[in-house]
């Protein structure tokens, strides 16, 4: 199943709803493309659901991190919602669980952005 | 889990990616391996090939990727050959090290040491080979490399 996104704004927030595989070619690329439009249009606040993200490879940790460094250099902010045991692993073994903000509720991750 | 070995040679492509770990999935399921196992072996083999297509043959369409699966009762065996430069080891980074944490690459070969018990990876001027074990029986009780 390949990669597919929706948007969605919550209070000045737009969650960005994934669903499928983050892996090398088309479903990096398709994260990619949608944070760099998220940007594009000033929507700085980004919460991407990964709740049904049922794989990512390594190419698809990197696209999360140039997507988390992209959005702060832009002074805006992402954050990472409903990760799946998988992607919560390997977010454990590559040590990048501390560096993403990570939430479990949509209502309490959207309260977490800066106003 | 009686022998059994089978060989792909593959073109440098990405759709050679997803078939390596597609195979890598059916092969290790068919092995008894449980699904944990099995999505850990075929992430380490996608994780392996990517480096063959990508790093070692470069999307070169006059070089392949050979993929061997061997099947004994005590393990299982991948091994993945590229017609590259050869891997500098060297060069492989930490990317647990602080300031490696957020580069946007070179997370590869430490998946593959993460999921696999045992990793050879042998490079040459004509190629890399890396081979990749995981024993039936769980993992191995002393350390994850036998050589590099």
């Amino acid at each position: 199943m390949s990669m597919k996104t929706s948007t969605r704004q919550v209070d000045g927030v737009t969650i960005v709803d994934c669903s499928g595989r983050i892996t090398l070619g088309e479903g990096s690329v398709i994260l990619r493309d949608t944070v760099r439009d998220l940007l594009g249009k000033g929507n700085k606040k980004i919460l991407l659901n990964l709740g049904d993200v049922n794989y990512i490879d390594s190419s698809g940790i990197g696209e999360l991190v140039s997507a988390y460094t992209t959005v702060k250099n832009q002074g805006g902010e992402l954050k990472l919602l409903n990760l799946t045991k998988k992607v919560h692993d390997l977010l454990q073994i590559t040590k990048l669980y501390t560096v993403f903000d990570v939430k479990d509720d949509e209502t309490a991750a959207v309260k977490a952005f800066a106003k | 889990m009686s022998g059994h070995r089978v060989s792909y040679t593959l073109d440098s492509t990405l759709d050679t990616v997803n078939s390596a770990e597609e195979v890598a999935s059916r092969i290790a399921t068919e092995a008894g391996f449980e699904d944990e196992e099995v999505m850990k072996i075929a992430m380490a083999v996608r994780e392996a090939a990517v480096n063959a297509v990508l790093h070692g043959n470069a999307y070169d369409p006059g070089k392949k990727v050979q993929f061997d699966f061997e099947r004994t009762a005590q393990e299982l065996v991948i091994t993945i050959r590229d017609q590259g430069k050869g891997l500098d080891l060297n060069k492989v980074p930490d990317p647990l090290a602080p300031e490696n944490l957020l580069k946007t690459s070179g997370r590869g070969i430490f998946l593959i040491r993460s999921f696999m018990d045992q990793v050879e990876i042998n490079p040459s001027q004509t190629g890399t080979e890396i081979k990749l074990i995981k024993h039936v029986h769980g993992p191995s009780a002393d350390g994850k490399e036998a050589s590099q």
